[in-house]
């Protein structure tokens, strides 16, 4: 186990040193990065400029959603969201080659690049986060202060689990493209907004049949004691965190089934 | 003789019946080569549907219980939506990194030894790629909007064709600011930075996270008329609802008019400027 720890640590090493060997790249990056977190924010505000309310949430309520959701999506992007490149390690065959060293692979494809120019987003999404919870007027009791620590981090374990299922999906169709992009960003869009807002299949679908509700819209009812508008009960807010375990197991298993599909493409 | 590079004046006898032929043949190979994605073509209209619903229940939000926000109302906001996700595709708005990554490995070279001036030769292509995207990620999400949800149809006859001439323009808009961005890698070794920043204001400031009215108005007027964002996405998309009154809408199309002589012309100085400075290594 230490000298896995040791392997792993010296992937980490090496890809922060050649990241930063690019100095002025790697400042580009890390304001671009944080430009496209900004813009989420910045279209929230915008939207508020036209009315007062959206599905029935005000301005200080809908930023602790907004909060919840980009700082989750950015710290998950940042630690896992690199494996949106499979399809490409597959198509080239790169992916045989993790396969045959001596160390698991799914850790191997994370630290083989992690983008550390998405640091800067993590961070402003914790700001986000902090700022809206900080000016929403919530009625702090111990239970919620373990909350709003929570409830972020299991939001990190869902979008990681997020990104590691459909990124499974070029197991079997490599050409999937932009199809698990339509998951990934679709989910950080979609838990941006009270689920209120959204209307039919398409609710149910990605807020419970994925389980996106769960990431910032229930912890953030929780928090603000406000019942669900669409008359869930009140604890399903405070057993959120469970669903991000539940998504984790559901990715581990995607994962597995698909490495053991997976066949060379022979390139 | 001179230089042989594509900018230097044509040779005499060049008449326009067969430059039209070449640039159509150019056109024809740039659909058929897109037309083989076929995959990847689903898939991204497969996305392209999740963004719109999402797009399109939020700005619905936004309208509230009166139905109408800055001049639209929700039928027209939903034709906005279905038509702007497939607009993304036609006008490809992101992911064009073909004549930076040609700079950066140096077969731009061969580009240049070509009788056609780079620009004409990769507008026609573009032009082809825009053709073939107009049918295969145009009309999916286009349908979802007639089928699944009620939208708006155009009622003034003029607005149709119209609509039809201010795509093709926002194509040659779109193509110019996207080989403004590439053409930096003749002076910049990693052209990220361009890159990332026209993604980030395209997005923002074309029409696609909110339609551009639900801004201040002055600032509405000052992104349409003081940069070419709007003509990519939201003045056609303003042209289709019918946002304005007929000469509104002839105006609008006039704007792009506009920026798409200013940004070809703008290409071809770029151009001419970089040419002179470009070394290709090895060989």
């Amino acid at each position: 186990m230490a000298e896995h720890l040791a392997a792993y640590r010296a992937l980490l090493g090496a890809q922060a040193r050649s990241q930063a060997a690019y100095r002025t790249s790697f400042v580009v990056d890390l304001v671009g990065n944080v430009g496209a977190t900004v813009f989420d924010v910045v279209t929230v505000l915008v939207l508020f400029g036209v009315t007062r309310e959206l599905g029935g949430f005000t301005l200080r309520e809908t930023l602790v959603i907004v909060g919840l959701s980009s700082f989750a999506f950015a710290t998950a992007d940042l630690l896992v969201g690199n494996i949106e490149r499979l399809p490409r390690y597959v198509r080239t065959g790169l992916f045989d080659a993790v396969l045959v060293r001596p160390l698991a692979a799914l850790p191997q494809l994370l630290l083989m690049d992690l983008p550390l120019r998405k640091v800067s987003r993590a961070v402003f999404g914790l700001a986000v986060l902090v700022v809206a919870v900080g000016s929403a007027g919530i009625d702090w009791t111990p239970a919620r202060a373990a909350l709003v620590v929570v409830a972020p981090l299991a939001g990190v374990v869902f979008f990681g689990a997020v990104f590691v299922t459909t990124a499974t999906v070029s197991f079997y169709w490599i050409d999937s493209g932009e199809l698990a992009n339509s998951v990934t960003y679709g989910g950080r869009d979609f838990t941006s907004y009270p689920v209120t807002v959204y209307g039919g299949w398409f609710r149910t679908l990605f807020a419970y049949g994925m389980g996106f509700a769960f990431v910032s819209y229930h912890p953030a009812l929780a928090l603000l004691g406000r019942a669900d508008p669409l008359g869930l009960p009140a604890w399903v807010g405070w057993a959120a965190p469970g669903v991000a375990v539940l998504a984790a197991a559901v990715a581990g298993l995607a994962w597995r089934v698909g490495i053991r599909h997976y066949r060379s493409t022979g390139s | 003789m001179g230089s042989v590079t594509a900018t230097v004046a044509s040779p005499t006898g060049a008449n326009v019946t067969r430059w039209f032929r070449t640039f159509s043949a150019i056109v024809a190979s740039g659909f058929r080569r897109y037309a083989t994605y076929r995959q990847a073509t689903m898939a991204g209209a497969a996305t392209n549907s999740v963004f719109g619903l999402l797009r399109y229940y939020i700005f619905l939000a936004a309208a509230g219980a009166t139905g109408r926000v800055a001049g639209y109302d929700r039928a027209q906001l939903a034709t906005f939506v279905w038509v702007g996700q497939g607009l993304l595709a036609v006008v490809l708005i992101w992911g064009w990194t073909e004549l930076a990554d040609r700079i950066r490995t140096g077969e731009v070279a061969a580009d240049l030894l070509r009788p056609v001036h780079p620009v004409t030769s990769y507008l026609a292509t573009d032009l082809g790629r825009a053709g073939f995207a107009s049918l295969a990620r145009l009309l999916p999400p286009v349908l979802i909007g007639l089928l699944f949800f009620d939208v708006y149809l155009p009622r003034r006859p003029a607005t149709l064709p119209l609509f039809a001439l201010s795509v093709l323009l926002a194509v040659v808009v779109c193509f110019g600011c996207r080989y403004l961005v590439n053409a930096t890698a003749y002076w910049l070794q990693d052209v990220r930075g361009p890159l990332i920043l026209w993604t980030l204001s395209s997005g923002v400031l074309a029409g696609l996270y909110f339609p551009l009215g639900f801004l201040p108005g002055w600032l509405e007027a000052l992104l349409r008329y003081g940069t070419p964002f709007p003509s990519v996405l939201q003045i056609p998309l303003d042209v289709l609802v019918e946002r304005d009154p007929a000469p509104m809408q002839l105006g609008l199309v006039g704007v792009q008019v506009g920026w798409a002589v200013a940004l070809l012309v703008l290409c071809r100085l770029v151009q001419r400027r970089a040419e002179r400075r470009l070394v290709v290594q090895g060989g």
